[in-house]
């Protein structure tokens, strides 16, 4: 279930990246309250992944602090931003195999992750990992195998799988159903929906699909050239857009 | 329970000249804990503009709707978000699910999200789905295959399986036959009973003179009549 406290779990204040004199993101602020799901849309080269890479601290910004639990994570010197992407935090790429290790097994894949934040028990860690493939659907046989045997959505849900064994707070996710066929696209969403309740995770996504933002995002922002330009509940965004730009985006679109 | 002041609201088609369109000005409505009320009025007039703004997915250019005391023009999203999950719930005319998640869990959804232990949303929904007449071999399979009137019953299953205080109904009868019409309208009258607040939109007039109390004419929000009466 999904708990409302008081107090925003990630608060981000005037985070701006810049390339040069070319703007990555500019000026963005917003709150995320725990289990909450922030949809970030826009076209290829708005900005959205400048900024999760910025938030993630993948990236450094130019100006702007990024605030979890209170905490300002810009600030934090680097084992201790390492501590918080092993336990509080998660990231799912759009690729898995930038999510991955490939050359080790989905077992392994999803033990190493407990091995970081310290298990040790050899029966504990296989179980933990047998029950959470079973989680994300992979049949309990396939535990020794490694993730190039699989299917894309496969290793899609062994990355989630890796991500989530340590039971974060905080997920980014960029484009996860991104590169999946239809079908597979649908049983990703159904699966991060049920997590995300279930867990009670706070998430922020991007995505450049608005029937996936439709589905999984409670909030949506919406950027262009680096600016949040429009920021929202999900359906008014989509039903009522504001923006010239998003106006545009929502009627481009085959149905949503 | 739900009250409207001096509503309006226009859209700006910017991609299409910049025109504005006011669709609705002084829009006023109160709606009672026990009551159904039907907009009426011609297509086009704004029944369902205003069923969107209640439900918050229309932003008003002006005025107040409180549900439940929560201004949904001036509440931050995850209030509205916390509001439709205890409080106000929708029956609209679409179904829009996750593609691949089995009819039991669309329908129990609404419960799950409230903390509803699994067994006890199932069998709620189980409940609803049976009255409603959906065969039980139908239950494990996704809706999004299902014919109009099957989809039509599934979602308002889905909107009635947590007893929401204040309602809002699109066209819950539309495409029914006559058993299950008479499913919908008990499940109506039963939410009347225990307080609900209901605002529909019913073309079947049969329907709408049974379970309605009173009947609001939106062509009088229109902007036109606005002037008239100023």
């Amino acid at each position: 279930m999904r708990d409302f406290k008081d107090t925003a779990l990630l608060q981000v204040e005037g985070l701006t990246k810049r390339y040069g004199a070319r703007i990555g993101c500019a000026d963005v602020s917003f709150d995320l309250w725990p289990g909450e799901v922030l949809g970030i849309v826009g076209e290829s080269g708005s900005g959205k992944s400048t900024l999760l890479s910025c938030l993630a601290g993948h990236l450094t910004p130019d100006h702007g602090r990024v605030l979890y639990q209170g905490r300002d994570t810009l600030a934090m010197n680097e084992p201790e931003r390492r501590v918080l992407g092993r336990t509080d935090w998660a990231f799912v790429h759009q690729n898995p195999r930038d999510g991955l290790r490939m050359g080790v097994s989905a077992g392994g894949n999803v033990g190493e992750r407990l091995m970081a934040v310290g298990a040790r028990n050899y029966g504990a860690i296989r179980e933990a990992a047998t029950d959470w493939l079973a989680r994300v659907e992979i049949d309990a046989g396939r535990i020794d195998d490694r993730p190039r045997q699989f299917s894309g959505g496969m290793q899609q849900r062994l990355q989630i799988a890796r991500n989530l064994v340590t039971g974060p707070k905080l997920v980014f996710m960029d484009e996860p159903t991104g590169g999946l066929d239809v079908s597979v696209q649908a049983r990703l969403l159904d699966l991060l929906r049920g997590l995300v309740r279930d867990m009670g995770l706070s998430v922020i996504l991007v995505t450049h699909d608005l029937a996936v933002a439709r589905l999984l995002a409670d909030r949506l922002m919406v950027m262009q050239g680096g600016h949040v330009i429009e920021h929202g509940l999900t359906d008014q965004v989509l039903d009522d857009p504001q923006a010239p730009y998003t106006q545009l985006l929502v009627s481009s679109v085959l149905q949503v | 329970m739900i009250e409207i002041e001096n509503l309006s609201k226009s859209f700006t088609l910017h991609n299409q000249g910049g025109a504005t369109i006011p669709v609705m000005a002084g829009a006023h409505l109160s709606v009672a804990p026990g009551e159904c009320v039907a907009l009426t009025g011609a297509s086009g007039a704004g029944k369902s503009t205003l069923m969107r703004m209640i439900w918050g997915n229309y932003l008003a250019a002006s005025g107040s709707i409180r549900v439940g005391g929560l201004d949904i023009t001036r509440a931050a999203p995850r209030e509205i978000i916390a509001l439709r999950r205890d409080t106000l719930g929708y029956v609209s005319q679409f179904l829009r699910v996750v593609p691949r998640v089995p009819t039991l869990r669309v329908v129990a959804e609404p419960l799950l999200s409230l903390g509803t232990p699994e067994a006890q949303a199932e069998a709620r929904a189980a409940e609803l789905l049976a009255q409603l007449n959906i065969p039980e071999r139908l239950w494990s399979l996704s809706p999004t295959t299902f014919s109009g009137g099957e989809q039509q019953r599934v979602n308002i299953a889905r909107g009635f399986v947590h007893g929401y205080p204040a309602l809002l109904l699109d066209e819950p009868t539309a495409s029914l036959d006559a058993t299950n019409r008479e499913v919908v309208l008990r499940l109506i009258e039963d939410a009347k009973a225990r307080g609900a607040a209901i605002v529909g939109i019913f073309h079947d007039e049969a329907a709408r003179a049974r379970v309605c109390d009173r009947e609001v004419d939106v062509t009088g929000f229109t902007p036109a009549a606005a002037r008239g009466a100023a």
